[in-house]
This record gives structure tokens, C-alpha cells and sequence, in this order.
């Protein structure tokens, strides 16, 4: 009896991302998802720019790459496109948070009926650890190097309490991948945002918190508590919108 | 032939697209094209197509490229700020070898610029206004009917070719009414077995990308392009010749600026002037090869352009330089009148125009 | 009895799995290399093994299969 296997929602191809990066574990989790949903033939993934661009090398679905920040529109085009179609975008803290955020407000706002993963790790991985719209409050990273201050470059900005006034947004919810427990509750999350998606409730994001060992100067052990001490005090986890369990 | 209705030329190149089977438009509001949006905002939903009002022009293109990637004939229109505000996403259609159509109704620039009629992107519609090596097929309508006939015709290039393209129009185009005949212009069918419409759908996985970072595939990617830029250099360009038998000077004019030159030139030739007109009715593909055939004919060409001179660079290559080129411009949103073409034909006449 | 399998080709060496054993019985390779030069994680001793899937969970690069 099989406990554990790789998920067909992957494909052969080994994932570039650093050891102990824990955006393979999210990879894993949608793949997961996706598989058990049975609608891999269906979707249609929209990979965004960041470390996780190359993610159209790992989903095994039909897959566009989008520009910086723009994946949220190219989704809606793919979604409007076949309505039928599973339509997610994976995207990071710069793609999403920053560029991206007006495509964010705005596919939340219509309540465009596709599913967002949104991996938060508090900094630029693929450009080498520069700030990002999330990095933590004295968090030093290469673009902040005496450590993030906020009375000169502002606070982070927490996606989902943000968008939970959004009143497009059906179902946001804050998750993290830094230990068995939180991945199994971030895969519960995950697999809600695709249902509501397929059910027709439109728009639906999981926030993940997530680690990035290399450019926290940190190994990949220690940086699972230090998402634990640090992020998950800015970062609350939690249901920040839940609209169609609120009317059950 | 249908018989001819009254339309304002937004509102005919928004019926026309529907007709070419475009059933997904994704726009933003921006004078003078506005009319394109609201026109499709009413009749898509009666044809069971998609309207959108995107946050952005920038949004607007992203969306084109998501229902481009899934195999879908669409468009957005915008103005020029509104277009370089899209050019990436224009830069992306063409990395991601994906078809479809744009269209700038072009207002006066740069910057914020002005309201009325321009020609001053044509440089950001031919040499690329977004980053890359990339062509956009440039279609320059100079009627309310080329409006609809190069909407047909772009939207077939595009999708034949696999690549963007732009109707190239101007304020005057998108505003002015006309009577204009909706046929049905020709809607061929294209398969695209490199949708993303689900693994269900085809064989294998699509992936519609333009990132690589191998710089050899990346170089491999363009020259193919190139390749086919050059089969549309060969076999798509379209222009229109106007008196040039006899002709000792050539206007070189498109768009609106065509149109005030057919005047000039009607009057001119009345005070014994030999002058005629090509007008690129393809900015890409430019029409070289008939300018390079005129210049072993006329004494000299004159480009009309509402800008400081742009188009009059391609003439003057296009010809290699062969003859003397003149120009003669407005800006800004000012229109031309035929008397001041005229008055510069005469000086070309009398050997005191000065050389571009 | 359960069975680990591991992919050791695909392992970067991260340790993520040793931190969420139950057991206290995956550790890396003190000598093997793998082909992208990482110590491969690998399981000490499998009769102690419960089969609970935690180190396949916990792995972002799906290297680990369990079976009981």
C-alpha cells in the first residue's frame, strides 16, 4: 500500500529552486490538488516571473508565461477564453505584492473565477534577495541592508487582510508550509480555493508563506522557525474571507 | 454588396472585428478611441462574446494575451499613450509568437500630449516600441471603409502569420463618419494546435512562454520569426499608387495625410505640377520595392506625415538615397491643408526646398 | 513493515525530511554524493520506520515514496 508518492500533477522535470526552498512543496501541493480533482486535461496554468517563472517546466498542464505582475490579467484572458477551463496563476511577493498589485485588486475585484497561489517569502529570490513589498519590518536583505525601515520605505503589505475588503474576493486564506501540520492545512486550503474555482464562486486566493534559505543567509532548517518566529507574527494564518461558507 | 451605412470609424472597425470573428475585446478608456470600447460593450454581450474594461491598458494586453494563448481571435485598442503603456505586452505577443490585434487610434504626443489627430507613433509601430526583436504588422487605414476592410485583413495576417498586428489609425479615422459597406470581408480559419486548451484537447503538454535562457534557442526563436517577417515582406504588402505615370514628384503620405494630399495633388496638377502619390497602406511590410521602381522615374519625393518626420526615413532608405527627399510636416494635433502641400511642391519645383 | 524509497538523484541535500522524522531515523549520506554533488538523505534504519509519510511531506522535491 502506497503512503506517499509522486503526484502526476508534476512533471519529470526536477525542480530548479534552492535545497530546502519551500516553494517545491507548494509545486507539490497544487500538482496534489489538481491530480485528485481530476481536471489536469482542463487547466490552464499561468506561471508569473520571479524564482517560480520556470513553474511551467512543473505543472503538468497547459501552462502561460506571464510578464512581471500580469498574471492575474492573462489568467482572466484564459479564464473568459473557456470558462470551463481550471485557470490558476502562481505567483510570488514581487509579481503580486508589488508590479502586480493593481492586476491583484482588480481580477479580486471583478471576482474573475480563477485561483491564485500566492507564495510570500519576504524577499526577491530570482534577482538575489532585494526587499520585496513584504519583507519584514528591520528584515535586512540586499536592497535594505541596515535592515527594512519603515519611517523611510514603508510597511509590508499583508495581501489578505488587504483584499479581504475586496468584496469580488470570495475565499482568502493565509497558510504555510514550514512544518507537516501546516502543509497539510495549506493543502486543505488549496484544494477549497480550486473547489470554489469549479464551483463557480469566483475569485480565490491561498497565501503561502514560504521559506527562502538562500536569501535569508539562512539553512533550510533553520529557516522553517524563523517563518515561524518572524513571518507568522506579521503574517497571521487564518480564513480571511470565506464568503460562500459565511451564507452555509 | 451590402448596401452602405453611416459609421463613425471607431464604431465600423468595432462591427468589423466582430464580423472577423473576434469575440473577445478588452479595452480601457482613452480619447479619441474611445467609441471602440463602448461601441463593443453593447454588442458583445448580444453575441454571446466578452466585453472587459480592464484596470489598465496594461492589463488590457495581458488579457489579450491570455485568450490569444488559448487559440482565440481577439483585440483591444487603445491611443498612444495607452499603447506604450501596452508596448511590453506587444513585445510578449511577438516572443510568444502569439496573433492578435491592436489598434492605436493615434492622438498627439509625447507625453500626455493632445487629443487630436497624429502620426507621430509610427516609429513606435514599426521600429518596435516594445524591447526585443520583434516586426508589427502596421495596417494605416485612410477611410472609414479601410477601417473595416484592414480590421479583416489584420486579424487574418495575424492569426496566418502568428504574430501581432496594429491598425495604425489616427483621430481623425476613429471620429469621422462615413458611409461604409460591412461585407463580410474574408474569415479564414487557422488551426492552432499550439493553444493551451487543456491536455484534454491535444496531444502533449502547451506551454506558450518566450523566456529562455539559453541564448543559442532564444536566437533560434527570433531568426525563425525573421524568417517569416521576411515571407510577409514579400507577399503582404499593400499600397496604393495615385496619377504616378507621369509623375516628377512622388508624395509619400498615409492615413489622414493621404487624404489632404489627393486634394493638393487634384490642384497642383492643375497649375501644370507633375506630381503623384504612393500611399503604404502596409507600414510593415513597407512598400520599398515601389518606391525604388518610382525612383528610376521621378525627380523627387515629398513625405506628408502628421509628425517632425518619421516615415520619411524609410523613404529615403527605401530608395537608397537615389533621389532628393523632401518633407513636410505638422504636429501636435495640427492638420495640413492641401494649400500648404502646394506651397511645397512649388519650392521643390522652384529648387528651394531644403533636403530631409 | 514500512519501505522508504529514495530518489537520491533528485536530492539537493536540504535535511528537511531529518527535521520532521518521527523516528529520528533519516540523516544525510556521510559519503555518497549524488550527481548534482549533495549528500543524499537516506533512512538509517527502516525497521523503525512507521510509514507516516511526514519526510515525503515535508520534501519540496518529491524524492521520498513510502510504502507499508
Amino acid at each position: 500500500m502506497v503512503v506517499f508518492e509522486k503526484t502526476k500533477g508534476l512533471t519529470e522535470n526536477e525542480l530548479h529552486y534552492c535545497p530546502g526552498c519551500t516553494h517545491g512543496i507548494i509545486h507539490r501541493l497544487v500538482a496534489e490538488c489538481l491530480e485528485e480533482l481530476g481536471v489536469l486535461g482542463k487547466t490552464i496554468g499561468v506561471a508569473s516571473v520571479g524564482c517560480s517563472v520556470f513553474s511551467y517546466n512543473y505543472f503538468n498542464c497547459d501552462m502561460i508565461q506571464a510578464a512581471h505582475g500580469r498574471a492575474p490579467a492573462v489568467a482572466t484572458g484564459a479564464k473568459r477564453a473557456n470558462p470551463d477551463n481550471v485557470v490558476f496563476t502562481y505567483q510570488g511577493d514581487g509579481d503580486l505584492a508589488a508590479i502586480g498589485t493593481a492586476e491583484t485588486v482588480h481580477s479580486a475585484a471583478r471576482s474573475e473565477n480563477i485561483t491564485v497561489i500566492f507564495v510570500n517569502n519576504a524577499i526577491y529570490g530570482m534577482t538575489g534577495g532585494q526587499m520585496a513589498p513584504t519583507t519584514l519590518p528591520n528584515q535586512v536583505t540586499q536592497t535594505s541592508p541596515y535592515g527594512r525601515d519603515v519611517t523611510v520605505v514603508g510597511y509590508p503589505v499583508k495581501v489578505c487582510e488587504m483584499l479581504s475588503q475586496v468584496d469580488g474576493a470570495s475565499y482568502l486564506e493565509r497558510v504555510a508550509v514550514n512544518n507537516v501540520a501546516n502543509i497539510r492545512k495549506a493543502k486543505k486550503a488549496i484544494m477549497r480555493a480550486f473547489k470554489n474555482q469549479i464551483e463557480g464562486k469566483g475569485f480565490s486566493l491561498v497565501e503561502v508563506l514560504s521559506t527562502c534559505p538562500t536569501n535569508w543567509g539562512l539553512s533550510p532548517k533553520e529557516a522553517l522557525s524563523w517563518l515561524n518566529e518572524n513571518m507568522e507574527k506579521y503574517y497571521p494564518l487564518g480564513v480571511y474571507k470565506d464568503k460562500y461558507k459565511e451564507e452555509k | 454588396m451590402a448596401d452602405k451605412v453611416l459609421m463613425k470609424g471607431n464604431e465600423a472597425l468595432a462591427e468589423a472585428a466582430i464580423m472577423a470573428g473576434c469575440n473577445y475585446y478588452f479595452g480601457y478608456p482613452i480619447t479619441p478611441q474611445t467609441e471602440v470600447a463602448a461601441y463593443m460593450s453593447k454588442r458583445m454581450p448580444k453575441i454571446g462574446g466578452t466585453f472587459l474594461q480592464a484596470e489598465s491598458e496594461i492589463a488590457a494586453i495581458n488579457m489579450v494575451i491570455g485568450v490569444a494563448s488559448c487559440g482565440k481571435r481577439c483585440m483591444t485598442s487603445s491611443s498612444s499613450p495607452g499603447i506604450s503603456l501596452k508596448s511590453e505586452g506587444i513585445s510578449y505577443l511577438a516572443g510568444c509568437e502569439l496573433p492578435a490585434l491592436i489598434v492605436n487610434v493615434q492622438r498627439g504626443g509625447p507625453g500626455l500630449g493632445g487629443i487630436q489627430p497624429s502620426q507621430s507613433d509610427y516609429f513606435q509601430a514599426t521600429k518596435g516600441g516594445g524591447h526585443g526583436d520583434y516586426k508589427l504588422i502596421t495596417l494605416a487605414p485612410a477611410s472609414v471603409q479601410e477601417m473595416v476592410d484592414l480590421t479583416f485583413k489584420g486579424f487574418d495576417l495575424a492569426d496566418k502569420y502568428r504574430v501581432p498586428a496594429m491598425i495604425l489609425a489616427d483621430g481623425t479615422m476613429g471620429q469621422m463618419m462615413e458611409p461604409v459597406s460591412l461585407d463580410k470581408g474574408v474569415v479564414n480559419d487557422y488551426a492552432k494546435p499550439w493553444a493551451t486548451t487543456g491536455t484534454n484537447n491535444h496531444e502533449g503538454r502547451n506551454v506558450i512562454n518566450s523566456l529562455s535562457l539559453s541564448p543559442a534557442q532564444l536566437e533560434e526563436w527570433n531568426i525563425g520569426r525573421y524568417e517569416r517577417y521576411k515571407i510577409i515582406e514579400r507577399d503582404e504588402v499593400m499600397y496604393e499608387e495615385y496619377l504616378m505615370d507621369d509623375a516628377e514628384i512622388c508624395v509619400v503620405a498615409f492615413g489622414i495625410a493621404s487624404r489632404i494630399c489627393k486634394n493638393a495633388i487634384t490642384e497642383a496638377r492643375k497649375k501644370g505640377i507633375k506630381v503623384g502619390m504612393i500611399r503604404p497602406i502596409t507600414l510593415f511590410p513597407f512598400p520599398k520595392d515601389a518606391l525604388k521602381e518610382a525612383s528610376k522615374k521621378v525627380k523627387s519625393f515629398l513625405s506628408v506625415e502628421l509628425n517632425m518626420g518619421q516615415m520619411v526615413d524609410d523613404v529615403k532608405l527605401a530608395i537608397d538615397c537615389a533621389k532628393p527627399v523632401y518633407f513636410y510636416g505638422r504636429t501636435g494635433g495640427v492638420l495640413m491643408t492641401p494649400d500648404e502641400v502646394i506651397a511645397e511642391l512649388e519650392k521643390i519645383e522652384k529648387g528651394e526646398a531644403k533636403q530631409w | 513493515m514500512a519501505k522508504v524509497i529514495f530518489d537520491k538523484e533528485r536530492c539537493k541535500g536540504c535535511g528537511l525530511c531529518e527535521t520532521v522524522c518521527p523516528k529520528k531515523i533519516i540523516a544525510l549520506e556521510k559519503e555518497e554524493i549524488n550527481q548534482k554533488g549533495y549528500h543524499p538523505a537516506g533512512v538509517t534504519d527502516e525497521s523503525a520506520c512507521i510509514g507516516c509519510g511526514s519526510c515525503a511531506i515535508m520534501c519540496p522535491d518529491t524524492v521520498i515514496k513510502v510504502e507499508r
